[in-house]
């Protein structure tokens, strides 16, 4: 049995692609800020995502099947930096430089302690594994559950899970090894 | 460590806050987009049929072609947000030409790639 589609008319799929890029801006240029870690690849980064995606935004969403696109949206990103680090053969070439992207007011001394040990926490992303590093970025900068990333990783939603306790477990080892001691 | 244990995914969540992309970024992607699908239309219309028979003129016109296809009538909305800011923008034209200028050079050969491997394929 063979199945037909019938194209959707392109001002509706312009209006729908609109629709996704003001709901993901903030998630791919997250996503591609600690990916690459400075905010001139970022930028690049998340400008080459949505017009890729913009080209395959058709086809993309006949295959969804009404799924989510945030996961395909993230897949092409992180396709991209892949080809960034290749092309360029080097891991990112700076550290994040913005460790407190804290919004909520603290006092002073929270904050020089907080700074202290949310730098700890970013330097230790930086030095985790690459997929493991991704997922914790999903998980946390933006918010998606273990079947998003799952799916913008190409796993199962198991290993996904499983990818996530170890990256968690990991970075909790790095911390605490950079910790002072008291 | 294990006393920070519950904690520690707050911790992270903080230090992994969202990033706000820059204001010049959100206009240079809509920018971009736009470009794209105004060239197309631009370089189908310029372009007469007997043009395509020298190998030679294939890559604009396909390109024009690939990027016409898959965008079809441009973002509507996008678009309409744009114009809308215009006067606030006057006085950084040159500016924002210049960015509009880099996103296009980079958009279109971006897409004279793809074309050329469609035609390469073909």
């Amino acid at each position: 049995m063979s199945q037909t589609h019938t194209a959707k008319p392109k001002d509706q799929l312009d209006a729908e692609f609109s629709e996704l890029y003001r709901a993901h801006l903030r998630d791919v240029y997250s996503y591609a800020y600690y990916r690459v870690g400075d905010h001139h690849d970022a930028e690049d980064l998340t400008e080459q995502t949505f017009l890729q995606a913009y080209r395959h935004f058709e086809r993309a969403q006949r295959e969804s099947h009404g799924r989510p696109l945030r996961p395909w949206l993230i897949r092409i990103a992180h396709n991209l930096a892949a080809n960034l680090y290749r092309d360029r053969s080097r891991k990112p070439a700076s550290p994040i430089d913005d460790t407190t992207p804290l919004s909520a007011p603290h006092t002073t001394e929270q904050l020089v302690e907080g700074r202290d040990e949310l730098a700890r926490i970013l330097d230790g992303v930086r030095r985790l594994p690459d997929d493991r590093r991704e997922a914790l970025i999903m998980r946390f900068a933006l918010g998606m559950d273990n079947r998003e990333i799952a799916r913008a990783l190409d796993r199962s939603d198991g290993a996904a899970k499983v990818l996530i306790h170890r990256a968690i477990k990991q970075l909790q080892e790095l911390v605490s090894e950079e910790a002072p001691k008291e | 460590m294990n006393e920070a244990l519950p904690n520690f995914e707050l911790l992270l969540r903080e230090a992994l806050a969202p990033v706000e992309p820059p204001a010049d970024l959100v206009e240079r992607v809509e920018s971009a987009l736009q470009a794209i699908t105004e060239m197309a239309a631009d370089e189908l219309e310029a372009w007469e049929l007997s043009a395509m028979r020298d190998p030679r003129n294939w890559v604009r016109p396909a390109a024009a072609l690939v990027l016409g296809g898959t965008a079809g009538t441009a973002l509507v909305l996008l678009r309409a947000r744009r114009r809308s800011r215009v006067t606030r923008q006057r006085n950084a034209a040159a500016a924002g030409a210049a960015s509009l200028e880099r996103s296009a050079e980079r958009a279109l050969r971006d897409f004279a790639q793809q074309a050329r491997k469609l035609i390469d394929r073909s």
